[in-house]
């Protein structure tokens, strides 16, 4: 059985129903255990005191932000070559929730940013690249609530996606050109030397799997309530032209 | 795809299409910062190719959505959907008709409002390469996203939404070797970005102009 026998939208909705609430619980108990841990049972690191332990929100969110418009790039991909409605209507349910995360990181990274850089806001290339990404969400979603027809939707907002995407990727490397940043590197990569400590790291890990489930179970949940909503949509037309609902 | 862009050009020209309501706004905008940030010559020498930039960019957003909405009104849009010229080079040529009505006139009025924000001398060359090689991207960018949203009613709101964010990019390099220019700094860098921009835009965006278009004509 291949995976696009779940592009139907009955089967999929079969399928990942019974998931939703396990996902939503599994991701509330995985961020449970990961903000206590990371808030109540690591030290506090030196020169950052207790401030640190927002970044058990910061990161996971900042992380998610990005991973959600990849996962809107790969939806929108498969909509436009396979023409799968399933695949469009999750790209669309997946673009609130990571607008959501980009703001978290973003309030987040400022409420970090006062007590350590004595700003609430600096324009250093990692944050401007966030503000950018926040104002692409913005336009993605503006443009599938302004167009009627869901079908020139999805294919408007798929070519948008990707424009978009090589537009937000040579934007990043702009800000990066335009402005050196407070921002520190890339501490979490798997390769090099100064990773943070473990003690931080694993919580902070949990921290991030939570997320990564929650935004599972967001989108799963939000897609489904597109496809019933279209159902209804459809449903409202065939009522309206007076035809006998077929069952 | 000649007789389309002189017919557009001669459009813009004589049936009231905006041609001066660019460069009008692009007057009016770098008149109004100085009564915003004081007159002092070397705050406004400082900021001087920003402000020009930004100008530039909020003029050729003006003009956007009649890229296509008077064609799409009058229904000539899908009659030249259907002539022998593809829809890529259709999407080319409307860019370059933008271009000509808007980019072009706003490079060459550039020196002039450079010298009532007391740009300094040596930034003035600079100033006119860079705009000379960021508005044709502008004129791109914007096409693709007038052909988003050619078909909506109040799409002109939605039109800024979508394309100032693709903006960014255009206006960093461009804005930046523009400054550069201005402190004397040497300015190949960001220039030669610029125009790998610009030229990248030319050759994919059409691409997705066009297959907006096809949608939206579906």
């Amino acid at each position: 059985m291949s995976i696009w026998s779940y592009a139907n939208p009955r089967k999929f909705l079969d399928t990942t129903e019974p998931w939703v609430p396990w996902l939503m619980w599994l991701s509330a108990a995985v961020l449970a255990v990961g903000l206590v841990w990371g808030f109540f049972f690591t030290p506090e690191a030196e020169r950052f005191g207790s401030s640190v332990k927002i970044i058990y929100l910061h990161v996971p969110s900042a992380l998610m932000a990005i991973n959600a418009w990849l996962m809107m790039l790969v939806a929108s991909l498969i909509w436009l070559i396979r023409r799968h409605h399933v695949s469009a209507l999750a790209a669309r349910a997946a673009a609130p929730v990571g607008l959501v995360m980009t703001l978290i990181a973003l309030v987040t990274g400022a409420i970090w940013g006062q007590p350590m850089w004595g700003t609430w806001w600096a324009w250093d290339p990692r944050l401007t690249s966030f503000l950018i990404l926040f104002l692409f969400y913005l336009g993605y979603i503006a443009l599938w609530a302004a167009i009627p027809d869901p079908d020139s939707a999805a294919d408007l907002t798929s070519v948008l996606c990707l424009v978009g995407s090589v537009f937000a990727v040579l934007s990043r490397y702009a800000v990066n050109f335009w402005n050196q940043g407070l921002h520190q590197g890339a501490s979490l990569s798997l390769d090099k030397q100064e990773n943070v400590a473990d003690v931080f790291w694993v919580p902070l890990l949990v921290c991030m799997a939570g997320f990564v489930l929650l935004f599972l179970a967001l989108v799963l949940l939000r897609t489904g309530t597109e496809i019933r909503a279209r159902r209804i949509g459809a449903l409202r037309a065939r009522a309206r032209r007076s035809e006998p609902v077929r069952a | 795809m000649r007789a389309l862009l002189t017919r557009d050009l001669r459009l813009a020209v004589r049936a009231g299409g905006g041609f001066g309501l660019g460069l009008a706004f692009f007057l009016i905008v770098v008149v109004l910062v100085p009564f915003g940030v004081g007159p002092e010559a070397d705050i406004l020498a400082r900021i001087a190719p920003g402000i020009l930039w930004v100008a530039a960019l909020l003029a050729a957003l003006l003009s956007l959505d009649r890229i296509f909405a008077l064609d799409h009104e009058d229904g000539s849009l899908p009659l030249l959907a259907t002539a022998p010229l593809p829809l890529e080079m259709l999407a080319l040529a409307k860019a370059a008709a933008h271009w000509v009505t808007t980019g072009l006139p706003l490079v060459v009025a550039a020196p002039l409002l450079g010298v009532l924000l007391h740009l300094p001398g040596q930034a003035m060359p600079w100033l006119l390469v860079s705009l000379a090689l960021g508005t044709p991207a502008l004129s791109l960018i914007g096409t693709f996203g007038a052909a988003l949203t050619v078909g909506l009613r109040r799409g002109g709101l939605l039109l800024s939404l979508i394309v100032l964010p693709l903006y960014v990019p255009v206006l960093i390099f461009g804005a930046e070797a523009a400054r550069r220019g201005a402190e004397g700094l040497p300015a190949q860098t960001p220039l030669l970005l610029l125009a790998g921009i610009g030229l990248g835009c030319a050759a994919l965006l059409p691409f997705a102009t066009a297959a907006a278009l096809r949608v939206t004509l579906r």
